[in-house]
C-alpha cells in the first residue's frame, strides 16, 4: 500500500493565473496538479497525491484563520498520511502560506509536513520550527533538485526513518534538538574535540552558543523630576488570581493593569503567576518583585515626576525568545504612545 | 524583551542573575537581592526591607540618569 | 604518585551465607550487609536488601546514589577519605574494585530529583546502570519527619559503607586484572613530555546547598576555594556524592570513581598532550560565589601555566552561568577550552539549551537533551516505589500509568545525560 499525501500550491502553479488571480479561494482537486506531476515522479510509486489544495495566495494571506480552518476540513476524508507545500522558493506570501498551512496540518492531522523554500523566503523565520523546509534556490529554475529531495525527505518521514542532519537531507535548520546515540561517549567525544582545538585542527561544536545582537544604550534621563516611569517585569506580578491566565511557564501574553490610586501592592490585591521560583515571597509582598511603593514614595517627594498608572508583566520562565520580543516591542509602542520617559524592567 | 524597550526608551534592569543579563545584551544593570525577592528581604522587619528596597530603586533611577556608552552594571 | 587498581570482573551476584567473590560470582551475606546498614539509628527498622542484574525486567526507584565497591588492599589511608576513613591523602598503592558490581541506594525519597534505573527495556539504553550487577539498599528513615539533611546523609552513608564492606570482603582474592596508574609531581609533570601542550580538567562540582552537595575528602565542596587534585584520588573515592538534584545529571559517585573523562585525558596523556591534573571548584548560589570561584580556578590553571582545559558541568540552569564564566575567563588568559554539558531544549527540543552563553564556548559537546520524553513500559518486578513517578524532576502527576507503564522526560533517568560524560547520548540540531 502506498502512503497518502496531499499536496498544497497557489493559483499560479495550479495555471489560474497570476496576481490578477491572488485572490482564488481555497478549492480541493482530486489527484495531481502542476507540479505535483514531478512529485509523482519523484515518488517512484511508494506515495501517491490523493488530492491537491489550491488557494491563492492573496486570498490566504487576508483570511488566514477562515481559508486554514476551509482546507483543514477539505482535507478531512482524505486521510492524508503527509502534506507537502509548494515549493515556494522565495515568494513571501505563497511561503508563508506554505508555513502556516503545515503548521496548521501538523497540529490537526499529526502527520509529516514538509516545503521548499528559499532561506530568505519570511515563512522560514516564522515556520521553520514546525516544518521541513527543504532549502532551494530562489526560483522556480530551482524546481528540479527542490522536487526529489522533498520527495525523499517525506518517505523517510513516512517510514519513520531517522532523519539526519539539516546538510545530509538538504532541510534549513529547524532549530529544534534532537537526542541521537553517538559511537563514543561524551566524555571521549570531549577530549577529541579539545585535542583538535588544542592542535588547531577543524571541529564541529555540537552545539553552538547562541549570539545576541545588541542594541545602543538610549541616552540618560535629563530631568527625572518631570520624568514618567513605567514598571515592567518578568516575574509574573498581576492583581491577584490572575486575570490573564499568564502561564505559569512559556508564557504567550503579557498583561496590562492599572496603577490608577494603588500606592502599594498587598497580598490581597497582587500575586505572582510565575512558576519558576518560590512564589511564598511575592505573594506575600509583591513589592518585592514590582516596588510600587517605594515609587510611589518618589513621587509624592518629587524625586520623579510621576508612576506611570499601568503596569505590564508576564513570566519569564521558559519563554521563548520569540515571544518576549514580541511582548517588548508591543508594550514599548504603549509606553512611547502614552509618554512614558524611561522604564524599570524588574526580573527574578 | 529589555532589548526591544531599549529600542526606544531608556530602561534599566534590575535583576539578580546578572551574567545572564549581560549575555542577553541588556545595557543599564543593577543587580537585586535573590531570584525569589528581587527587591525584599523577607528576614528583615518591613522597615528595613523597605529602606533596602528604597536604596535599589534609587539606584535604577541613577543608572537611568547616567550617560553610557557600553554595558554597565551599576554597583551603587 | 602510583596506584594500582586490581580488578575482579563481577559477572553475577548471589546471596549467600559469606561474603565473597569466585569465578565471576559476588556472594552477599544479605543479613551481615544488613546489619552493617541498620546500625544508624536514622535509619528505619524496614530495610532491605536486593539483587538486580542486566537483562532483567526490574525497576529501581527512587535512586538516590551508585556507588562501586572499592577497597585499599596496600597504601595510605582508605577509600571514601574524610567519610567513611580518616582523612589521609588517597590514591597511592592497591585498590581493589568489584568491576561491573554497584551498590544503589534506594527506598523512601530523600528530595523530588531522584532517578530510575531499568535493567531491561527502552529505559536501560539510557542509563548506565543497568550494565552493572547492582546491589540495591532499599532504605527508609527512622522517622518520617525526620529532617532531610539527616536522612540524606544517612543515605549517603549507608551507601559508602556497603560498598566499602562488599569489596573488603574480597580483599583475599587474586585480581582478575590490574591496571597501573602513575602520576608525576607537578615539577616532574612540568618537564616530562618538552613539546606536548599542558593541561589540566576543570571539574565542576554541584554544591549548591539544599541537599544539592558534593564532598571532597569530607568537606562540603561549597566550602572551598577552587584547589588543585590528582586524578588518582578521585579513583579512591576523594569524591563523594551527596546530591538529590535531578537524576540525569548529577554525578554520582560510581561516575566520579570511574570518572571517564579523566580516564580518557589519562589514555591521551603523552601522546596528545600533558595531563597536569584536576581543578576542582564548584557551583555556588551567589553571583560574588561564582565570580571568586571562576576567578580563582582559572588563575589556578594560569599560575600552571597550562595550555587548555577541559571543563565539565554538573546540573543546569543557574550552574551554566559558573560554567560560562569559567570558559570565557579561561579563554581570556590564553588558555583553550573544550566545555560537557547537557541541555534542557524543552520537551519538543525548540527551546534554548543552555541558560547562559559566550562565544567563547566554540568547542562544546552535550549529553543530549533531558527534557526528551520516554515511555517506560511496566516491569515485572519494581524494588522500591513506583508511585513516586509522579513527583521526581523529569515526571508528572500521572507519569504513571494504571498498567505499570511511566511516561517521563530522560531528565528522572539516572545518569541519562551525565556531564561527565558516562553515556553515548548527544543531540544534533534538526
Amino acid at each position: 500500500m502506498s502512503f497518502k499525501v496531499i499536496h498544497y500550491i497557489n493559483q499560479f502553479y495550479a495555471g489560474i493565473g497570476g496576481e490578477e488571480k491572488a485572490d482564488y479561494q481555497p478549492e480541493i482537486r482530486e489527484g495531481v496538479v502542476g507540479p505535483g506531476m514531478a512529485l509523482k515522479g519523484a515518488f517512484k510509486g511508494e506515495a501517491e497525491i490523493v488530492a491537491t489544495v489550491i488557494c491563492g495566495d492573496s486570498y490566504f494571506a487576508s483570511n488566514m484563520d477562515e481559508a486554514t480552518a476551509k482546507i483543514l476540513d477539505m482535507m478531512k476524508k482524505y486521510q492524508p498520511d503527509a502534506f507537502i507545500a509548494g515549493p515556494a522558493f522565495n515568494a513571501g506570501r505563497y511561503g508563508t502560506a506554505c508555513g502556516a498551512m503545515c503548521a496548521a496540518v501538523a497540529k490537526e492531522f499529526n502527520i509529516p509536513v514538509i516545503s521548499g523554500m528559499y532561506p530568505e523566503n519570511p515563512g522560514v523565520e516564522m515556520y521553520k520550527k514546525s516544518a521541513w523546509i527543504i532549502e532551494t534556490p530562489d526560483n522556480a529554475v530551482g524546481m528540479r533538485k527542490a522536487v526529489p529531495a522533498m520527495a525523499k525527505l517525506a518517505l523517510k518521514l513516512l517510514k519513520g526513518e531517522a532523519i539526519g542532519k539539516p546538510s545530509e537531507e538538504g532541510y534549513i535548520e529547524r532549530g529544534v534538538r534532537k537526542n541521537i546515540f553517538y559511537d563514543k561517549l561524551a566524555a571521549e567525544r570531549c577530549v577529541d574535540m579539545f585535542v583538535a582545538k588544542l592542535k588547531g585542527e577543524p571541529f564541529e561544536t555540537e552545539y553552538k552558543m547562541p549570539v545576541f545582537d545588541r542594541v545602543p544604550p538610549q541616552p540618560a534621563v535629563k530631568d527625572m523630576a518631570h520624568a514618567t516611569i513605567a514598571l515592567v517585569t518578568s516575574g509574573g506580578i498581576c492583581p491577584k488570581g490572575n486575570p490573564d491566565h499568564i502561564e505559569a511557564s512559556s508564557a504567550s501574553k503579557f498583561g496590562e493593569y492599572d496603577l490608577t490610586g494603588v500606592m502599594n501592592l498587598t497580598s490581597e490585591t497582587h500575586c505572582t503567576a510565575h512558576g519558576g521560583y518560590d512564589a511564598t515571597y511575592a505573594d506575600q509582598d509583591a513589592d518585592r518583585v514590582l516596588p510600587v511603593d517605594v515609587l510611589r514614595d518618589l513621587e509624592r517627594e518629587g524625586v520623579i515626576g510621576k508612576l506611570h498608572n499601568k503596569f505590564y508583566a508576564t513570566v519569564g520562565n521558559g519563554t521563548s525568545v520569540a515571544n518576549a520580543k514580541k511582548f517588548g516591542a508591543e508594550i514599548v509602542n504603549r509606553l512611547v504612545r502614552d509618554g512614558v520617559t524611561a522604564v524599570i524592567l524588574t526580573s527574578t | 524583551m529589555v532589548k526591544e524597550i531599549e529600542r526606544k526608551l531608556p530602561v534599566v534592569h534590575m535583576c539578580t542573575i546578572v551574567p545572564i543579563s549581560q549575555t542577553v545584551g541588556a545595557n543599564r544593570i543593577v543587580p537585586t537581592i535573590a531570584i525569589p525577592h528581587p527587591f525584599g528581604d523577607p528576614s528583615r522587619t518591613p522597615e528595613e526591607e523597605k529602606a533596602l528596597r528604597r536604596k535599589l530603586v534609587e539606584r535604577g533611577l541613577k543608572a537611568l540618569q547616567t550617560e553610557i556608552t557600553e554595558q554597565t552594571v551599576f554597583n551603587e | 604518585m602510583k596506584l594500582e587498581l586490581h580488578r575482579l570482573n563481577v559477572k553475577s551476584l548471589k546471596f549467600a551465607e559469606k561474603t565473597g567473590f569466585a569465578d565471576g560470582v559476588l556472594s552477599v551475606n544479605k543479613a551481615e550487609l544488613l546489619s552493617l546498614i541498620a546500625e544508624d539509628p536514622l535509619l528505619g527498622k524496614n530495610l532491605d536488601v536486593d539483587l538486580a542484574m542486566p537483562g532483567e525486567s526490574v525497576r529501581i526507584m527512587p535512586v538516590k546514589d551508585v556507588i562501586e565497591p572499592r577497597w585499599k588492599i596496600e597504601g595510605k589511608g582508605q577509600i571514601f577519605p574524610g567519610l567513611l576513613s580518616d582523612v589521609e591523602t588517597v590514591g597511592e598503592g592497591k585498590t581493589l574494585v568489584l568491576s561491573g558490581a554497584a551498590v544503589l541506594t534506594a527506598g523512601k525519597l530523600v528530595r523530588f530529583q531522584e532517578g530510575i534505573i531499568d535493567m531491561s527495556g527502552p529505559g536501560a539504553d539510557y542509563t548506565p546502570y543497568s550494565k552493572t550487577c547492582n546491589v540495591v539498599l532499599v532504605l527508609e528513615p527512622s522517622d518520617p519527619n525526620m529532617d532531610k539533611h539527616d536522612y540524606e546523609k544517612a543515605c549517603r552513608m549507608a551507601g559508602l559503607k556497603a560498598a566499602a564492606y562488599l569489596a573488603k570482603s574480597c580483599a583475599d582474592v587474586k585480581a582478575d586484572s590490574v591496571e597501573v596508574y602513575e602520576q608525576a609531581n607537578i615539577r616532574e609533570g612540568m618537564n616530562n613530555l618538552p613539546g606536548l601542550p599542558k593541561v589540566g580538567y576543570l571539574y565542576m562540582l554541584q554544591t549548591q546547598g539544599l541537599l544539592h552537595d558534593t564532598y571532597l575528602y569530607g568537606v562540603d565542596v561549597k566550602k572551598i576555594l577552587p584547589t588543585f587534585l590528582s586524578p588518582l584520588e578521585v579513583m579512591d573515592g576523594a569524591i563523594v556524592s551527596g546530591n538529590c538534584v535531578s537524576a540525569c545529571d548529577k554525578n554520582s559517585t560510581y561516575s566520579h570513581q570511574n570518572n571517564p573523562v579523566i580516564a580518557d585525558m589519562l589514555k591521551r596523556h603523552g601522546k596528545d598532550f600533558n595531563f597536569i591534573g584536576c581543578i576542582v571548584t564548584n557551583e555556588n548560589v551567589t553571583l560574588a560565589d561564582k565570580r571568586r570561584s571562576s576567578t580563582y580556578a582559572t588563575k589556578l590553571a594560569a599560575m600552571l601555566g597550562l595550555d587548555g582545559l577541559v571543563i565539565t558541568e554538573e546540573g543546569f540552569g543557574n550552574p551554566d552561568a559558573d560554567l560560562i564564566m569559567n570558559c570565557w575567563k579561561a579563554e581570556r588568559l590564553g588558555i583553550k577550552t573544550a566545555l560537557l554539558t547537557d541541555e534542557y531544549a524543552g520537551q519538543d527540543g525548540a527551546s534554548q539549551s543552555l541558560a547562559d552563553s559566550c562565544p567563547e564556548g566554540d568547542a562544546c559537546v552535550t549529553a543530549g537533551n533531558a527534557n526528551e520524553v520516554i515511555k517506560l513500559p511496566a516491569m515485572k518486578k519494581v524494588i522500591g516505589y513506583a508511585q513516586e513517578a509522579d513527583v521526581i524532576a523529569g515526571g508528572w502527576n500521572g507519569s504513571l500509568a494504571d498498567d505499570g507503564s511511566i511516561t517521563v522526560e530522560l531528565q528522572a533517568i539516572t545518569g541519562s545525560t551525565s556531564e561527565l560524560g558516562y553515556t553515548k547520548l548527544g543531540a544534533y540540531t534538526l
